[in-house]
């Protein structure tokens, strides 16, 4: 312990300590606000067509991204877009976690038969090339919102699971554990209280990582366009755009924002699940890793 | 050993069973009957129930589901609904360029990945290690599909030095200068992609060996750093570092979808697009359980050969 006495007691106060890993959730905090508050307060719409500015209109102060193949202002919809790749993003991982943490936890603790399916489930779902599942589910459910965050949520839960599970096999059986059942205590008890919190670092460090790939995973999906369609945006059905080469080469107002806004995002969350990393594992910061 | 082969293909079963039963129910339960669509408008009443009486979907789905799988264990995976060709012949065409594509770029990124990961874990905070991180950032946060666009942007449209779309330039015939002109763009797109985990691996599991007990003997030796790190820290590393190589197998047999979509690259992607965007079911469930059962294959024969290789595998937990 002495090795690390002077390091800030709460996982918490570390982190606030990581310069680049507190830049990372300020911007990302920053992004989520703007593309809520913006839209109202500057009065943007993003399915209302401007004639007056025309088709592909350049960045102008009207339309301080130029408008797109109909007339609708860009900036509106780069804004629009962002709300929903975020909270595609952010609830995709949400509820692969809210899955993959009790099925791990179940399947480590109990072993046995739960074990056994639970793992033979995930071997299922992981012989899958991601995209090649999230691309025939989406298309055969209905591109919409709604299903690419449930079918992203619902494959997800394989890695988090099986993180949760490899600890769960070393927690069970610690003395500490031991003594709890001794004591008398409930097995959900036991899961909640002792095994649980000694499980559930890793998991806080997989989610930002988890959501950013959900949002690659929709941006691609939207990209091809079986993802989120027009009159709805994305950043990703917003790059679609550029699919055509005049747009690619001529006008890269109207893609290079939503890209870059996706690269930032991720870079974003990348850092965050680092810095988290970081503030919760005591043992990194013994080796120079 | 014989225990632990016989353990191994008993939880193979099960998986085999899920991936057919996944890839059946995904495809039958989806809303939308394909009759539907290919008698859309004409086809009512009776005619539908011809279509789909024709198609074998009036049998009830345990059944229909029972012929499939003996149909899959026969090496037959039916017809396709478009290009009235057998998907098996359908897939056994398209196998080909996406191993070639899929392949080069894994090869390249694996080329790319080893000496820079040693480096990166021999030198930390060097140049090297700064460049390792970025790649591999680079590889994580940025979209396969930018990395394509801003290809063709830079390198066909304002360079014109390669060629944005398919494997050949139409109306030739096949030279392999063309060819490798064509396969640019998007193998360095899939290298790319599959760099940075591949970095981040080798460079984690040399540190890994870094610290071992065999390293500090090699040092006492007498040897030099470049011969510790070489000859004893990269081997020591080697079984992660070819585990994470092996992992993308699946992905090189696959294809990559957005890649071969973007670039027109006739592959199993592209097939597994243009089957699920047409509702090709026959040729959905098709792609899918192949790769599916590939990677199932690869998993099983990986562990048998570390079964082999190392004895501490066979008495671990299963």
């Amino acid at each position: 312990m002495e090795t690390h006495a002077y390091l800030p007691r709460s996982p918490w106060a570390r982190f606030r300590t990581d310069r680049r890993a507190m830049l990372c959730l300020s911007v990302l905090c920053l992004e989520l606000v703007l593309v809520f508050l913006l839209p109202p307060l500057l009065g943007l719409e993003p399915n209302v067509s401007d004639m007056a500015a025309g088709f592909w209109a350049p960045p102008s102060r009207t339309h301080w991204l130029g408008t797109d193949d109909v007339g609708r202002d860009l900036l509106a919809r780069l804004l629009c877009g962002g709300q929903v790749s975020l909270l595609i993003g952010l609830s995709a991982a949400a509820i692969s976690a809210a899955i993959g943490v009790p099925l791990g936890l179940l399947a480590g603790y109990r072993r046995g038969a739960w074990e056994f399916w639970l793992m033979r489930l995930a071997d299922v779902v992981q012989s899958f090339p991601s995209i090649v599942l999230v691309l025939c589910l989406v298309v055969l459910t209905g591109p919409s919102a709604g299903n690419i965050v449930l079918v992203l949520g619902l494959l997800g839960w394989t890695g988090i699971a099986r993180l949760v599970y490899g600890n769960t096999l070393t927690v069970r059986d610690q003395e500490y554990i031991v003594a709890v059942r001794a004591l008398g205590a409930s097995r959900s008890l036991i899961l909640r209280r002792n095994v649980l919190p000694n499980v559930i670092s890793p998991v806080w460090c997989s989610i930002p990582l988890r959501a950013g790939r959900a949002i690659l995973s929709e941006s691609s999906l939207s990209f091809l366009g079986v993802g989120i369609r027009t009159p709805q945006a994305s950043w990703g059905s917003l790059i679609q755009a550029a699919a055509d080469l005049t747009v690619l080469t001529a006008r890269p107002w109207a893609w290079l924002p939503p890209a870059l806004c996706i690269i930032l995002t991720v870079f974003c969350l990348a850092g965050i699940g680092d810095g988290l990393r970081d503030a919760l594992d005591t043992r990194s910061r013994r080796l120079p890793i | 050993m014989g225990r632990y082969i016989r353990r191994r293909l008993i939880t193979a079963v099960p998986v085999f069973f899920g991936i057919t039963l996944l890839v059946f129910l995904m495809v039958n339960l989806a809303p939308g009957s394909i009759t539907d669509l290919m008698g859309e408008g004409s086809a009512a009443g009776a005619d539908k129930a011809a279509l789909e009486a024709a198609l074998g979907l009036d049998r009830p789905l345990p059944l229909r589901y029972a012929g499939w799988l003996g149909d899959l264990l026969r090496g037959d995976l039916g017809e396709s609904y478009f290009y009235d060709r057998p998907v098996s012949r359908l897939i056994a065409q398209r196998v080909g360029p996406s191993l070639l594509l899929t392949g080069s770029g894994v090869a390249l990124a694996v080329a790319i990945a080893l000496p820079l990961g040693v480096l990166a874990a021999w030198k930390p905070r060097s140049p090297w290690d700064r460049l390792a991180s970025a790649l591999s950032l680079i590889s994580y946060g940025v979209p396969g599909f930018f990395l394509c666009l801003a290809g063709i942007d830079l390198f066909s449209v304002t360079l014109g030095w390669l060629p944005t779309h398919g494997m050949y330039t139409f109306g030739t015939f096949t030279s392999l200068t063309d060819l490798l002109r064509h396969l640019v763009l998007p193998a360095g797109v899939v290298c790319i992609s599959s760099l940075g985990e591949l970095v981040k691996q080798t460079r984690a599991a040399c540190l890994e060996a870094l610290g071992q007990d065999y390293i500090v003997t090699a040092r006492a030796k007498g040897l030099t750093e470049g011969g510790v790190m070489v000859r004893h820290a990269f081997r020591g590393s080697l079984v992660p570092v070819l585990t994470t190589i092996l992992s993308h197998i699946p992905h090189i047999l696959g294809g990559s979808v957005v890649v071969e979509q973007i670039f027109g690259w006739p592959g199993m992607g592209s097939l597994l697009f243009s089957g699920i965007s047409q509702r090709d079911y026959p040729v959905v469930m098709g792609v899918t359980v192949v790769i599916a059962l590939a990677v199932l294959l690869t998993n099983l024969l990986l562990d048998l050969v570390y079964g082999l290789a190392d004895p501490r595998v066979r008495y671990g937990k299963g």
